[in-house]
């Protein structure tokens, strides 16, 4: 130990030793490795479906190539509207969604300080599944079709911010979270939320609500343009939030007494942690009903690779959390075409036996 | 010798429990104070209140002449560090990270923070361990370095600082209590105002220039520890008795020689 006179001491240490080894020390490069995997996933989804498109008759499809005869010319328009109306929408809107959920669990689990928690699975979703279908019953047989599809995501996000804010009331105190107490209490508000879809499901028509399945296990089938445009302002917002939010979060890892004392102004960032979960959740469901497991399993993996930081985590699980659940979609309209798996059953199959392994080596701090 | 924290006639309670009465206190730069105690006399009360976590009920507390409410968190924070009992970092940061943590926004300008708070902790090898790996001992010296990190940059924009210690010695072996002891009393003889909360009394005797004695809620006794930690007080507040202070006959006795006392009450020191 040296006797410490302060910042100038530091004059006289040695050279700094390289960074951490592996790819901690190069966030960066992982981010884009990931970026450019994203983009070629989204090539691929777009080639394969029912109607196969393969990547050559992709590039006369966007109309950027000479289709040359009227033969490729009709095949070329076919393609281009299978690709711009039914594609394309689906892909942007898998990216968003998934996206959405991996920011949504990786703040979340900042803000309770586990991995363990997944909007999902802690109660967020299924409230903001409930109000959205509160609101589509509502909407029709009141204001008889009024209300856009506009309107689904900030109800949404409604619902989302009331259950995320009784959680944190539950779970939390003294700023101490019991993960125990949050996993059951949101087990017990998402099956509170569920039962109350299943009411609503079953008391509407087909044409208000399309199935029970939308909204358990989710689905971008139902993809378009005007649906992605309106989950689009909620984006934007999460996107500008993150890197105010990065510093705080990690702060935060320290507990709430010690972030106050490096300098966070930890009630307004708890508050604003909870908006933006809501946000992402909120808008997440809104249009793609209930997945599961994207929420923890990406902010996960990520952290094994290039460590806990927000600053880096936030943006990585933007792209990582796309990339997957444009994986898990492909594959559910894919693996068994021309019918269609629910997306959610994909993420489960994925995500569940993690969520188990998670827990298990988690079980001394859940108190099990 | 400019006066760092101070309160006026504090009080706090919980409920209709008085955990402090009427406390009065101040602590000037480049001074080191122990607070002592018996168990629920309200020495944690009372670092609580120092560092802006707890209102008090009553009466004021002032960090450089100003009311510790109106700070806001991130002004408080470069005035003032504070090291916890014991932080349970959450997700697997390494040393270094949660070390850098102190710094704030300022990244280029913390590297050599860093370094000199990973040298004075004793843990530059450990820089690249995920610090929830590391023993209880080890993970309080990363966070050690955290907060000197914070009170270094802090004093580098605001001058003199205050540091407040809750049991910092409570995990460490004796090698790095001792380490400790020097490095709180460097940054003394820097102009830091560093008050402590100690359970050891030898200790205590050895870090502070001062001691503070609460009892119930109130102060006992407030001053050198040759005049202070006496076997009147022992038997009054802690309510043992010591009067022959000598070792048993068969029994070992560890009573490290800390460092050079410092000398007390001279003037040139405290011009700093």
């Amino acid at each position: 130990m040296t006797a410490l006179a302060g910042p100038s001491a530091a004059v006289a240490a040695p050279s700094r030793p390289a960074g951490p080894p592996g790819l901690r020390g190069r966030p960066w490069v992982v981010i884009a490795t990931l970026a450019a995997l994203l983009a070629a996933a989204a090539v691929a989804s777009a080639a394969v479906g029912a109607a196969g498109i393969p990547p050559a008759r992709l590039i006369a499809a966007l109309g950027l190539g000479d289709a040359g005869t009227a033969e490729a010319a009709r095949e070329a328009a076919r393609d281009q509207l299978i690709l711009l109306s039914i594609r394309l929408p689906r892909i942007v809107m898998a990216v968003a969604v998934g996206a959405l959920l991996a920011v949504a669990g990786t703040i979340l689990q900042g803000l309770f300080r586990n991995p363990l928690a997944d909007p999902a699975l802690v109660g967020i979703s299924p409230g903001a599944g409930l109000a959205a279908a509160v609101t589509i019953v509502f909407g029709d047989v009141v204001l008889h079709g009024a209300l856009g599809v506009e309107g689904l995501p900030i109800a949404a996000f409604l619902g989302a911010l009331a259950v995320t804010g009784l959680l944190y009331r539950i779970a939390t105190r003294d700023g101490r979270t019991s993960i125990a107490t949050l996993l059951l209490a949101g087990l017990a508000v998402g099956a509170l939320a569920s039962a109350g879809i299943g009411l609503l499901v079953f008391v509407a028509d087909d044409q208000q609500l399309r199935d029970i399945t939308f909204w358990t296990l989710g689905s971008l089938a139902g993809a378009t343009w005007p649906k992605v445009l309106a989950i689009a302002p909620f984006c934007l917002a999460v996107l500008v939030a993150l890197p105010v939010i990065a510093r705080g979060l990690d702060l935060l890892v320290l507990g709430e007494a010690d972030a106050f004392h490096m300098g966070v102004p930890v009630e307004s960032l708890k508050r604003f942690a909870i908006v933006l979960v809501a946000a992402a959740a909120g808008a997440a469901v809104a249009v793609a009903g209930v997945i599961g497991f994207v929420g923890i399993v990406v902010p996960h993996l990520l952290r094994l690779v290039i460590g806990p930081a927000h600053r880096t985590l936030l943006p990585a699980s933007i792209v990582f959390g796309g990339l997957v659940m444009l994986a898990a979609d492909t594959l559910s309209r894919t693996l068994v075409a021309p019918a269609e798996l629910p997306v959610g059953i994909v993420t489960a199959l994925l995500g569940a036996p993690f969520f188990l392994f998670l827990l298990l080596r988690q079980r001394a701090v859940v108190g099990l | 010798m400019s006066i760092v924290i101070e309160t006026r006639d504090v009080g706090v309670r919980a409920g209709r429990a008085i955990l402090l009465d009427g406390v009065s206190m101040a602590v000037g730069a480049g001074e080191t104070v122990a607070i002592v105690g018996p168990n629920g006399a309200g020495k944690s009360t009372l670092l609580r209140v120092l560092s802006g976590d707890a209102k008090p009920a009553y009466g004021r507390v002032l960090l450089k002449g100003q009311d510790v409410a109106h700070y806001s968190p991130r002004k408080l924070a470069g005035h003032r560090a504070v090291l916890s009992q014991s932080v349970g970092v959450a997700f697997p940061f390494t040393v270094e990270e949660v070390v850098r943590m102190g710094a704030g926004d300022d990244r280029r300008a913390a590297d050599p923070l860093v370094d000199a708070a990973l040298a004075a902790v004793d843990l530059e090898s450990f820089r690249h361990r995920i610090v929830t790996t590391l023993s209880g001992g080890e993970q309080h010296r990363a966070h050690f370095a955290r907060v000197l990190v914070q009170l270094f940059r802090g004093e580098r924009d605001n001058g003199p600082g205050l540091l407040l210690l809750d049991e910092p010695t409570a995990a460490l072996d004796l090698r790095h209590q001792i380490d400790f002891v020097a490095a709180t009393r460097a940054r003394a003889d820097a102009g830091t105002a560093v008050v402590a909360v100690l359970h050891d009394l030898n200790l205590a005797a050895a870090f502070a220039d001062r001691v503070i004695v609460l009892h119930r809620g109130r102060i006992a006794a407030d001053g050198p520890p040759r005049s202070v930690v006496t076997p009147d007080m022992l038997a009054r507040v802690f309510e043992v008795d010591v009067a022959g202070c000598a070792v048993p006959a068969g029994l070992p006795c560890v009573l490290p020689h800390m460092i050079a006392p410092r000398p007390r009450g001279s003037t040139d020191r405290r011009g700093r």
